[in-house]
């Protein structure tokens, strides 16, 4: 097991530096310099190259390259263009917002999601079955601004059960955070259910299930006990995968609802050109979903031995 | 005969029966007709043209309605067809031989390619995809061609992981031993007998990126990164926005139902697709 997890740990050197170059590959070598970016137009050349001085941008490539693993290792992103905090602050402040709209509307979904699904999977082509996937087709298939618009414009203007928008810090927030939730879990659910129904359907029909009915279990037990477990390994890629996602928030999401998120936060230093949050955002965004992988396959050693072998 | 017996036949038998597939294959060829037609300016050509007074109710004239400017909503809701399905279709275009090819090489190949190929998918995997298109528009600029580079450059990835994965399974297969045992070429094996059975994936995958690539450009476009001064599904969600706050919803209905219909129809297309070529179902 110790030799499982430590050759799984050194292969995320190797991804994390990759991660890293593609970053530095975008926002040093290719992307144009910050420095016109930050001093407009009418710049002149010693502007510019006082500035390139500042930020550090005169030094050799590989020096810049060490620097940012440098900034990678230690949080430290330096400071934002348009605020001049610096941005590892930022990121933290960001993320608690971020978190609280995300997680439980997340496993909200994924926990509604599973339901469906081996419902789906125990009436098969039901009545039941076929309404809930075309539901989900139909899910799927909304724009995710269209569904936040009519939330919005329904539930919180027109019928007033929940606020429009905006943020209290602390538990308060829930009352906020009600609808985005409701709007999060429509949003996701759709594709959730197909994935989790065709899981399902896979282990419904195998052996064991159809030994445990014979030795005269009943449902509830087959289904919970047998069927979910064995079925562990797919909802736990799922979910893993997924996880990294959350820290972002959905940018749409506290776009719409005033959430000082970390989405928020990356759609602001976009429209302002802020280089640096930019960049400091994707990486911590990265790296979250390289140790969520990680997380994920030592977890499969846990759940299902024979992983280790492979 | 023997094309009575080929694959994409008795795909094409089995999804003939499937009616939502057929229903949705008419929506899709419809789209495609309106958005050649916009791109040829035979229909919408001056979508920006200021035709009616701001924010004009609907009429038979302008059934959706006017804009804050006096433009048509109905024309442009027509215009964003062309954007939606050409992001979808240039995307594709920029992902599909990026992922076909070195698929094919790391699963054929194997060895070190293969370990290399792995690694550069696996580090742009490992970058959340809005985050890394973002990154990616601030290279190629803001507008349209910054977001089909962008949007093509972040979605190869999970189509090269299938096709390397199939193709890894077809290398053992017999009809691939044989030709290489009689001495065909290894470009030969995988363009003769390894390209043409992982295409029923690239095409299923299509479908997908297509779907992606319209809610993406929406999202992109909303947010101010997309479509810079050309009509857009999510432009014009984005200016109907506070119009709706007024009871002036048919913009916002325009551009929600044409991209529904299209979203809808694209992902049940795929799904009968997938059916029809599943081997489990071929018997």
């Amino acid at each position: 097991m110790i030799g499982y997890i430590v050759r799984r740990l050194l292969y995320t050197i190797p991804l994390v530096l990759g991660v890293a170059l593609i970053i530095f590959i975008i926002f040093h070598v290719v992307t144009p310099s910050p420095a016109y970016m930050l001093l407009g137009r009418s710049a002149t050349a010693e502007d510019i190259a006082l500035m390139e001085r500042q930020l550090g941008l005169h030094r050799p490539l590989p020096v810049q390259f060490v620097d940012f693993l440098r900034q990678i290792v230690t949080f430290d992103y330096g400071y934002s263009f348009q605020t001049h905090e610096p941005i590892g602050e930022i990121i933290k402040r960001g993320l608690i917002p971020s978190l609280f709209l995300t997680v439980p509307a997340f496993f909200g979904g994924t926990l509604l999601g599973i339901l469906l699904g081996i419902v789906c999977a125990f009436f098969h082509n039901s009545i039941v079955d076929k309404g809930i996937v075309a539901l989900s087709v139909m899910g799927m298939s909304i724009s995710s601004l269209a569904l936040i618009l009519i939330g919005q414009y329904f539930l919180a203007f027109h019928w007033n059960i929940f606020p429009i928008s905006g943020y209290e810090p602390g538990f308060s927030a829930v009352r906020y955070l009600l609808l985005p939730w409701l709007i999060w879990i429509s949003m996701a659910v759709g594709s959730d259910v197909r994935f989790y129904r065709t899981v399902m359907m896979n282990e419904i029909r195998q052996d064991y299930v159809r030994t445990a009915y014979a030795k005269g279990l009943p449902t509830r037990l087959v289904l919970f006990r047998h069927v979910l477990a064995n079925a562990l390994i797919p909802i736990i890629t799922r979910v893993v995968i997924a996880l990294p996602f959350l820290y972002t928030g959905s940018l749409l999401l506290e776009n719409f609802f005033a959430i000082p998120g970390l989405g928020n936060l990356q759609v602001g230093a976009i429209l302002h050109n802020d280089w640096p949050v930019i960049k400091a955002v994707t990486m911590v965004g990265a790296l979250l979903y390289i140790g969520a992988n990680l997380a994920s396959d030592i977890l499969y050693a846990f759940v299902d031995p024979r992983v280790q072998l492979k | 005969m023997s094309w009575k017996n080929s694959f994409w036949f008795i795909v094409w038998r089995q999804i003939r029966r499937n009616k939502l597939a057929m229903a949705s294959l008419v929506i899709i060829i419809f789209y495609t007709v309106i958005a050649i037609a916009v791109a040829m300016g035979w229909i919408a050509a001056h979508p920006n043209q200021r035709v009616a007074m701001p924010y004009e109710a609907p009429s038979l004239q302008h059934p959706l309605g006017a804009d804050v400017h006096g433009r048509d909503i109905f024309t442009q809701v027509i215009y964003g067809t062309r954007i939606a399905m050409g992001v979808g279709l240039i995307t594709s275009i920029i992902a599909i031989p990026i992922g076909v090819v070195l698929g094919c090489i790391a699963g054929y190949f194997g060895g070190w390619v293969d370990e290399c190929i792995v690694w550069l998918y696996s580090t742009v995997a490992a970058i959340p995809g809005l985050l890394l298109i973002m990154a990616l528009s601030l290279v190629f600029g803001r507008g349209l061609t910054g977001m089909y580079v962008s949007i093509g450059l972040a979605t190869w990835v999970s189509l090269c992981r299938l096709i390397r994965g199939e193709t890894l399974k077809l290398k053992n297969q017999e009809f691939v031993q044989a030709a290489q045992v009689i001495g065909v070429s290894r470009r030969m094996i995988i363009a003769r007998h390894i390209v043409p059975n992982i295409m029923h994936l690239v095409i299923i995958y299509f479908a997908l990126q297509f779907v992606f690539a319209i809610k993406t450009e929406v999202i992109l476009s909303y947010i101010g990164i997309g479509v810079q001064d050309k009509p857009s599904w999510g432009l014009i969600i984005q200016q109907a926005q506070n119009r709706l706050f007024m009871g002036d919803w048919y913009g916002f209905a325009g551009a929600t139902v044409a991209m529904f219909l299209i979203v809808l129809a694209l992902n049940l297309f795929s799904d009968g697709l997938r059916d029809a070529s599943d081997p489990k179902f071929k018997v």
